[in-house]
């Protein structure tokens, strides 16, 4: 097939399967294995893309003209086929995953939450090719709205409130600011498409590009940075899997993904550095990383201990691209590789905990590991790439982080990631402690439990050994980041 | 032969046939009867449409007398649009009235209800068809008369009330409008749309005009329902039969609309209302219906007055283009003229089927229907997000026009109200779908044997849902004839 066809085939493998699941309703083995072939052939599909993109070609298709001068149009670009990677990878391993969860903790309306997944993965390909800012805008959007029934999966009261939080910053944020400044863009410069070195240039200048900047930056809630995080903290009443595809993968990444892409492609670098314009985010990204920290110091309840983990380094994707040097740009993309590696395996470790022992909180996981030796092996693999010491895939990227802030001298951005670096440490490595080397209490309601089901085992033994074949192989993300700078390997 | 009777065909075919129906018997053959000539005046107004669309303009004398003694109908892409709403509307809602007014409306009424259903629409197209403007009064007055009487056929003893209501303030409107068109008359000697246009520039600082024109202005704002001109609409709304709500709501309103288009801008010319405070006047009018109604429907128990309260703020929507007598705010005027009779028409009728089968459209008493409804409440969901205006709904072109309108004009307060009404809307909108499907339905409910509604009412209902998708993605014939019309309504101006 040529990459065109391709790409179609990756933004359509995962509608069809919507449809085919909802046809194979009430015949779960029927339904899962439709789940894995399309997640399985979609992977497939997005790898055969990958040699294209390296080789320096970027496919495009036009699809249709919406209103006059704007089309659905999709261009795979370095840093949209690195995302697309990345959800491609991990969707297979976490439909695995689900398929364990959902079964061993007996959820309900299974159909509905592999279905509205398919339409979460189709989405989140359309953001990763989209060509324009119209596109990504629709695709954007779907993602929240496809996501809305995962998150409020439970029906009861307090998933209806943890969706009002979600879909109310997502949605304001979004329609309040998003699409004002892809409104204002539009006008201003009469295209929406992503350009190399950006449209922006000479159109807007002073006050209006930091309002601008402003609109765009608080309008993909999706970044999560301060104060329009508390959505997604909010969204972990959702299923696990859930957690840890979309809410530490799929949509998080689109948020910082498109934070990315509108930097380099609509505003460009050159064109922020030369304003001083965006210096306002590297402190407010910087204070969401040492904040979100301190409040994940606090968190009992696992998984939201891992949302602030998140919400902070998201922070840092938007942290390393606003120190506007060629090398953190490199790290902002690894970064979105190696944080999903590491935080899904997180999740799903989390997850396994309260399937195989119901436990929720981390005060209660002394002495777990001689239970759960896989999953809490996996966990400190997570863990110690959040941390980002070697050899796992977080260190690659705090690495370049790093040499781009020395390198623009600042100071700043390199406080900012020592600290919290030493923060990620004080709220992991108590975790890895009382599960390794506490005793368990005795007596009382104590549940006699082992490993969790053999899929999510399975599931989160790949993605701990992805966080670190990615520190011993980045040649690929590697490249597909340097061609994003406009260097070529 | 008939094609060039078309125009006229279009407003006469429902004209004769409802007495026919009026004197059939009770049954099923008046609404069979009603069914066949909306789709044929449905298939006439696609063809009028398609002829207009290239740009050019029909002109019918009525009985061979030439303009502007004999009176004319003159059908541009604006006209033809608008057309094209309301017949469309009537030929999807009829297959849909079926079983709903089989279960409102008593059966010995039926005939009589669907003549009057008749007569709606022919006032309806009549407005929409004529370049008289007297004979569009006495065409408003059709529409009006038989839409108090449709309303008066609620199930509930309020809507007696709510007809009454409408009555006094409709027959206010009228007597304003006509009024104005006297003095009019009486200053141009004409009563040809066309001709009046040509003879008003000369005219233009006497006060008798201004004054034909406010009385104009005032006449029609009580019948779009214009803030604060609306207090008569979510009564009727909110009590007439459910087949009558998703009819007036997705057409009655955008007729109004259109015929201040046709007055402001045909009529008068923009010249005219730049030097009156007309503009403004609507601007800060649409500003503060937009937000206050938008707040009066979050406080609504009732799903039907809760999307009431909406139309009042989407028709704020729809002004605001007039405000901004320019190209783009008129093309999003059009373009919302459209979808949201598209919107309002899916919703009214996912409503409808909720009230088909728990016979009220109360909050508390649809608690935990999306779960027994499931077919319905997507339709609520899908219609739902086309009237906040996400992407890939048809509210989003409207949303992005009206925003590209307002940041042309450098008024970047209506650009904060129009986003903020679309937040307003996010919380109304998820207001029905929480108690929809999380409430969980109330102890020993009376329906909990609930299910979902039959296939002759959610296939028409559907239709429009899938209708707002369709144009959220395919804007060649809303935006297109849009911008066609608005080169006719504004002569000159640039897109």
């Amino acid at each position: 097939m040529s990459p065109v066809e391709l790409m179609l085939a990756a933004l359509l493998i995962p509608l069809l399967a919507a449809l085919l699941l909802g046809l194979s309703d009430k015949k779960p083995n029927l339904r899962e294995a439709v789940s894995l072939i399309a997640s399985l052939s979609l992977l497939a599909t997005v790898l055969s893309l990958l040699p294209t993109v390296l080789g320096g070609d970027r496919p495009f298709i036009t699809l249709l003209e919406i209103v006059p001068g704007i089309t659905l149009h999709f261009e795979l670009e370095p840093l949209g086929m690195l995302f697309a990677c990345v959800a491609a990878l991990l969707w297979p391993v976490n439909t695995l995953y689900s398929i364990g969860y959902m079964r061993g903790n007996k959820e309900q309306h299974q159909t509905r939450f592999y279905i509205c997944f398919a339409i979460a993965l189709s989405s989140t390909m359309g953001i990763a090719m989209a060509g324009n800012l119209f596109t990504l805008f629709i695709c954007y959007e779907i993602l929240t709205l496809s996501t809305y029934p995962l998150v409020t999966h439970k029906g009861n009261e307090a998933a209806k409130q943890g969706g009002r939080v979600y879909l109310g910053i997502l949605l304001s944020t979004s329609i309040g600011f998003f699409l004002l400044a892809i409104l204002w863009t539009w006008y201003l410069t009469g295209t929406l498409d992503f350009k190399a070195g950006g449209i922006l240039s000479g159109k807007v200048a002073g006050p209006e590009l930091i309002i601008l900047l402003f609109l765009f930056m608080y309008g993909i809630g999706k970044a999560a940075m301060m104060p329009v995080h508390r959505w997604l903290p909010a969204a972990m009443v959702a299923p696990t899997p859930v957690s840890a595809l979309l809410h530490a993968v799929a949509v998080v990444k689109a948020g910082v993904f498109s934070v990315v892409k509108i930097a380099v492609y609509i505003f460009g670098l050159d064109t922020l550095q030369a304003s001083a314009g965006a210096d306002w985010i590297l402190w407010i990204a910087g204070f969401t990383i040492i904040t979100a920290s301190i409040i994940a110091l606090q968190q009992d309840n696992l998984k939201r201990r891992l949302a602030y983990s998140t919400i902070s380094q998201l922070s840092y994707v938007i942290l390393a691209v606003f120190i506007l040097a060629p090398l953190s740009t490199v790290a902002a993309a690894l970064h979105i590789a190696a944080h999903a590696f590491g935080k899904i395996t997180l999740f799903f470790a989390a997850g396994s905990i309260y399937t195989a022992a119901h436990k929720t909180r981390v005060s209660e996981l002394n002495g777990i590991g001689y239970r759960m030796p896989w999953t809490m092996a996996a966990f400190t693999i997570g863990a110690i790439s959040m941390i980002g010491l070697p050899p796992t895939a977080g260190f690659l990227s705090k690495w370049y982080m790093l040499m781009g802030a020395f390198q623009q001298e600042q100071l700043f951005a390199v406080l900012v990631i020592i600290a919290s670096t030493l923060l990620n440490a004080a709220y992991f490595i108590p975790i890895i402690y009382a599960a390794w080397f506490k005793k368990a209490e005795q007596g009382g309601d104590t549940v006699i439990h082992g490993e969790a089901p053999k899929a999510i085992v399975f599931a989160l033994m790949i993605t701990a050994s992805l966080t670190l074949l990615l520190f011993f192989f980045p040649e690929v993300p590697l490249q597909l980041a340097n061609s994003l700078i406009g260097e070529r390997p | 032969m008939i094609e060039s009777h078309l125009s006229l065909l279009i407003v006469v075919l429902p004209l004769l046939a409802a007495p026919i129906i009026a004197a059939l018997p009770n049954g099923r053959t008046p609404w069979l009867v009603s069914t066949l000539v909306c789709w044929s005046v449905f298939a006439m107004a696609c063809m009028q449409l398609i002829n207009v669309n290239t740009g050019n303009v029909i002109s019918y004398e009525l009985g061979g007398w030439a303009p502007p003694w004999g009176i004319e109908y003159r059908i541009d892409a604006t006209n033809a649009l608008v057309a094209l709403i309301v017949s469309a509307i009537a030929a999807v809602t009829l297959p849909y009235a079926l079983k709903s007014v089989a279960s409102e409306i008593p059966k010995k009424q039926h005939s009589l209800f669907y003549a009057a259903f008749m007569l709606c629409i022919t006032g309806l197209l009549g407005i929409a068809q004529t370049g008289d403007i007297f004979n569009l009064f006495v065409f408003l007055e059709i529409s009006s008369l038989s839409s108090y009487a449709l309303i008066s056929l609620g199930k509930q003893r309020q809507a007696l009330t709510a007809s009454y209501q409408y009555l006094i303030m409709g027959t206010i409107g009228a007597t304003f409008f006509l009024i104005g068109v006297g003095l009019l008359y009486a200053m141009t000697g004409t009563l040809n749309m066309m001709d009046m246009a040509q003879r008003l520039p000369a005219l233009y600082d006497h006060r008798t005009i201004h004054t034909a024109f406010a009385f104009i202005m005032v006449g029609f704002a009580l019948k779009l329902a214009l803030f604060p001109l609306h207090i008569w609409l979510p009564n009727a709304y909110t009590y007439a039969p459910s087949v009558v709500t998703v009819f007036l709501a997705a057409t009655a309103t955008k007729v109004a609309v259109y015929v201040m288009l046709r007055v402001i801008f045909s009529v008068f010319g923009f010249s005219f209302i730049e030097k009156t405070p007309t503009d403004e006047l609507f601007l800060i009018l649409c500003v503060a219906g937009i937000l206050m109604m938008s707040f009066y429907a979050i406080h609504q128990h009732d799903i039907k007055r809760l999307l009431a309260y909406s139309s009042v703020a989407q028709i704020g929507y729809m002004m605001l283009g007039v405000g901004f007598g320019s190209a783009l705010g008129l093309t999003a005027t059009l373009v919302h003229l459209f979808n949201h009779a598209l919107m309002k028409g899916a919703l009214f009728m996912a409503v409808g089927a909720l009230v088909y089968r728990v016979g009220s459209s109360r909050l508390e008493l649809c608690s935990g229907l999306g779960k027994q409804m499931p077919w319905t409440f997507a339709a609520i969901v899908i219609g739902g997000l086309s009237l906040i205006g996400v992407p890939g709904t048809a509210g989003f072109i409207s949303k992005w026009y009206l925003v590209l309108a307002a940041i042309e004009k450098q008024n970047w307060l209506i650009v904060a109200v129009i986003l903020v009404g679309s937040l307003l809307a996010v919380i109304y909108v998820w207001k029905i779908v929480e108690v929809l499907y999380f409430k969980p339905a109330e102890e020993n409910n009376v329906h909990s044997s609930v299910n979902e509604a039959p296939l002759m009412i959610l296939i028409p209902t559907w239709l429009l849902v899938l209708a707002n998708l369709y144009f959220g993605f395919d804007t060649d014939i809303t935006v297109g004839t849009a911008q066609q019309a608005v080169q006719l309504l504004l002569p000159g101006a640039s897109q």
